[in-house]
Formats: structure tokens, sequence, C-alpha cells
């Protein structure tokens, strides 16, 4: 299964996690974990999710998600799980 | 699984340090495009590079968006056009009608670089080589995005002095044809010893005749990266900074890997290489000028700088090794002046000379790269820079290249601007003594004795 992880930075506020989750769902987007922290005041949050079942196209929804967090103040990126399983793992 | 630190290292790498990959090159042969009908023949090669790359650009943005990293170029690489057009051009304006042909077909599909314009003759010319180094001044004057490169010599053939002398008066004559343009059309002109077949970085691509049909190179960078990691081990040993450098040049290799993957599966051409090269550029912290700094140094140029430099070279070709089954290319540092901040404030300081930077080639991976001289430099003395670069090339069984550019009208203390990727740089002063007599002899330097493996 190919994976994307989604992240999401910026400063805390109310409803972040339930605007993408809303978007995801929307989208037919599963979620399959969820991390997040604060680091120096800012809010990370990591998803993985399965884009197998969205009959979305992947560029889209990376230009969508974008802008949903352009609209809450936060950065929110859409990557393919490849690039960090090539870097980090051998 | 992947947890949410490492996501946040490789997306830090990306924003705030400049990982990226520096360019998606594909190789394309145009042995099968050779006519003896100098219309058919541009006919040929417009329409076979048109029909290869008409997607390169699009697919490179898509892996761009899909893995959230910059690709900055995507560009092509040809046949040496000295092969391609022998049986057609007559003149020097036949060659650069060929010229023109790959102009436009790069404008067409969009890339923003298109190398090949180049003759190989490091042990001998045949006509058609020598009348495409003479077209050389006409054919980057003339066009935007073509560059050219001659090979003048190797360690299993010796230099070609020839061919050395007249690249002298070459990159003079080019200087002079685009002194309009601050004699830019010598930034896309470079001399080589060793060439190899399936480098990616311009200006010295081309897709060698040992090469497939068509082929994904990729070349990647991130200097940025191994600077900030190595921000981090300030007064450590050397066994230290040396595993830092190579666990950082192996994460930048492999996202190198996966888009060289990527873009083989979705052009359906097969994967070359991936040239593990830190290729600066002038943004500020894209420097490997500043690598050195961090490794200990005042300013690049300072005593050490060598060592230093042989180190960081050796370190990201170990990490980069394992990173990927394929590397090729040129591989290592890259040392240009002017498109590397930190090194245009070494000169500036009176840090770096000319000679220094020579003394830096013979551990790096290429070469005297991008380095603006005095316009009235004599072409013997530029022969001369290039016999002496060749030879470290030649004797060390490494590659070496000279991209010098002698600006028109310009002189020390001045400077020059190139835009965009190629900088600026400050006019540097070069050695006055001749060496009018020993350019003059002709003829050719032979092949030195541990060439002879057989």
């Amino acid at each position: 299964m190919k994976r994307t992880i989604i992240t999401v930075v910026g400063k805390d506020t109310v409803g972040i996690i339930a605007k993408v989750c809303t978007y995801l769902a929307e989208n037919n987007i599963n979620i399959l974990d969820i991390s997040q922290t604060i680091v120096q005041g800012y809010f990370n949050m990591m998803m993985i999710v399965d884009t197998n079942q969205t009959n979305r196209h992947f560029g889209d929804i990376v230009d969508e998600l974008g802008a949903l967090g352009e609209e809450i103040g936060v950065i929110i990126k859409c990557q393919k799980e490849e690039i960090f399983d090539t870097m980090h793992r051998i | 699984m992947i947890n949410i630190y490492e996501v946040a290292e490789t997306n830090q790498m990306i924003e705030k340090e400049n990982l990226d990959v520096r360019t998606i090159t594909l190789g394309i042969s145009l042995l099968d495009c050779i006519d003896s009908d100098l219309n058919r023949l541009n006919e040929k090669i417009y329409h076979k590079i048109y029909e290869a790359a008409k997607d390169l650009v699009k697919t490179g943005e898509e892996i761009s968006r899909e893995y959230g990293i910059p690709i900055v170029n995507k560009r092509i690489s040809v046949t040496p056009v000295a092969l391609v057009g022998g049986a057609a051009c007559k003149k020097p304006e036949d060659f650069a009608s060929i010229a023109k042909t790959l102009d436009k077909v790069a404008h067409e599909v969009g890339v923003n670089f298109i190398g090949g314009y180049s003759a190989q003759v490091s042990k001998g010319m045949t006509p058609a080589d020598k009348l495409l180094i003479e077209s050389i001044p006409l054919a980057l004057s003339q066009t935007e995005r073509v560059c050219s490169s001659v090979n003048l010599g190797s360690t299993k053939t010796g230099i070609n002095m020839d061919a050395v002398k007249l690249m002298g008066e070459i990159i003079l004559q080019t200087a002079e044809y685009t002194k309009e343009n601050d004699s830019l059309g010598c930034a896309k002109l470079v001399v080589f010893c060793n060439a190899p077949d399936d480098n990616p970085f311009m200006a010295g691509a081309f897709h060698g005749i040992t090469e497939a049909d068509k082929i994904i190179n990729v070349g990647v960078s991130g200097p940025g990266v191994v600077k900030t990691a190595l921000s981090k081990v300030r007064g450590e040993n050397f066994e230290v900074l040396c595993e830092t450098i190579k666990k950082t040049a192996f994460k930048v290799t492999r996202v190198g890997q996966l888009v060289a993957q990527e873009a083989s599966k979705r052009l359906n051409v097969p994967f070359g290489i991936v040239d593990l090269s830190l290729a600066p550029t002038p943004a500020i912290g894209d420097s490997v000028a500043e690598i050195l700094c961090e490794i200990g140094l005042e300013y690049a140029g300072a005593p050490g700088t060598t060592a230093a430099l042989a180190l960081l070279n050796d370190q990201v070709k170990k990490g980069g090794v394992m990173a990927s089954s394929y590397v090729g290319g040129l591989s290592g540092a890259f040392i240009p002046v002017s498109e590397d901040q930190g090194m245009i404030n070494a000169v500036l300081a009176g840090a770096l000379t000319l000679e220094k930077l020579e003394a830096m080639t013979c551990v790096c991976s290429v070469g005297l790269d991008m380095i603006a001289i005095p316009g009235d430099t004599k072409a013997t003395t530029i022969s001369g820079i290039i016999a002496d670069e060749m030879a470290i090339g030649m004797i060390n069984q490494k590659t070496t290249a000279v991209r010098i550019i002698p600006v028109v009208g310009k002189g020390v203390g001045e400077t020059v601007e190139f835009g965009g990727l190629l900088g600026y740089a400050p006019i540097m002063p070069v050695n006055k003594f001749s060496c009018d007599a020993f350019i003059n002899r002709g003829g050719r330097i032979p092949a030195p004795i541990h060439s002879f493996k057989n």
C-alpha cells in the first residue's frame, strides 16, 4: 500500500485537526496514524494516510491542503511516504 | 514506521537548508540522426529531441510536487555534435545551424540548458572536430540555452596541446562575440580532461557514445544540509566530522536516487546514474565554501583548505556511494567561484587566488570553474591555465575542467554579473608571465606511465 504523509506546522489554534480531518473524510482519504507534538510553541502534526481509495489527483490534494493551511494560518504539506523512507531507512 | 522527527528533519532540510535535486538530465543519442544533408540533419535532430523530451519538464514538476522536493532544473544532453554533424557540415556556420536547432527545441520543450555542442579531441582532431570548435564563438553568441564542452585530454591518451592552444583562442573569441553580455558565452563553455560520458551537470553535460539511446541522469545537491549538520559538531574531532558528512551525503543521495527512479519509470527511459555532487548556488546558505568555513577555516583559501576539501570530497563519495547502485558523472564537491557566495567573499577578502583554486582542483571533483579574469588576458595564458588543469586530471586519473571567463573591457577590481544560477564574480588577477613558447610548441603531451595497465 502506498502511503502519504501529511504534515501540519504552525501556531496552535482551535480546530486544526478537525479541519484537516474533514477535508480528508470528504475526499475518502483514510487516516492510519496521527502523532503530534508542540515544539517551541509551534504545533507539529504528522498524519500517515492512505490515498488509494480517493479518486482525486494527487497533485490536486497537495494544492487543496496547501490552500486549507493558508486559510487556517498553518503550513500543510502532503508528500508521498517514499521520500522519508528512502532517506531514513536502509 | 516513519516518525514525526524524521519527517520534520527531511522537511527542515528542504525548507531551510536548500536541499534540492539540482537537475534531471535526459541524455539523448543523436547518432541515428546523422545525414549528409544539413537541412535533413537539423530536422531529424529537432524531431528526435522533441519527441523524447516533450514530457520531461511536466514529469519533473509532478515528481517535485508529489514528494515535496524541489527539482531545480530539467535539462537535455546530446551526443557530441562534432560526431553527428561531421557528414553534413562543411563550414563553421553549418555547425552553428545545429546549435540553433538545439536552442529552438530547448525553448520548446522548456528545458533551461541543452548540452552536447561538444567535441572529443583528447588525442587528435578530425576536420569535423576542428570545424565544430571553430564554430563555438558563433554558436554561443547566437543561442541562449546551448552549452558547449571540449575534451582535450585523458589519462589514457595524454593531452592534445594543439587543441589546448586552439581553445585558448576560442575562449577569447567567445568572450569577444558575447561582450555585450559581459562575455556570458564563456560561462557556457567548458574544457575537460577525462570528461565523463554521463555527467548531468552543465555546462559539461553530453551524452557519450558509450550510452544507450536515451538515459536519465540525476544530479543532487545540498551544501546547506551538510553545513547545518556540521554546525552541530563544532569542536569535535575528524572522526566525528567525517561520520557526519557521510551520513548527510547518504540522505541527500537517497533523495536523488528516488527522483531518478521515478523519472525513469514515468518517462519510460532507463535510469543511468546519480551524480552525488555538492553543487552550490548563489543563494545564501547554499555554499561549499561555507562548509569549508564550518570545518574550521576563516575563509576558503586559507591554509588547510586543500586538506579540508579533500576530506569533504571523499566523505561525500563514501556516504553517497551506498545510497545509490549507480553513481557516476562528476560526483564530488564543486568549487565554482561566481555560483558560490562563500567563494566570492573569499576572493573579495583576498583569501582565495587562482593558484589556490588550482591546488584545490587536485582533490575535488571538477576544476577551475566560473572564474572571471581580465578581458585583456592573452590567449596563450588561457591555454597555459588550461594545460595546467589538464595535467592535474591526466596524472591523477580524475576529471578536471576549466570554465574561465575573460570579461571583455573589465579588469581586476571590477565585478561581473551573469545572473540567475550563474551568479556574479569579482575579476581575479592572472599571473602575467609568459608561456608563449611552451604553448606554441604544438603536438601532444604523451600519456603518463601509469596509463599502461594492459
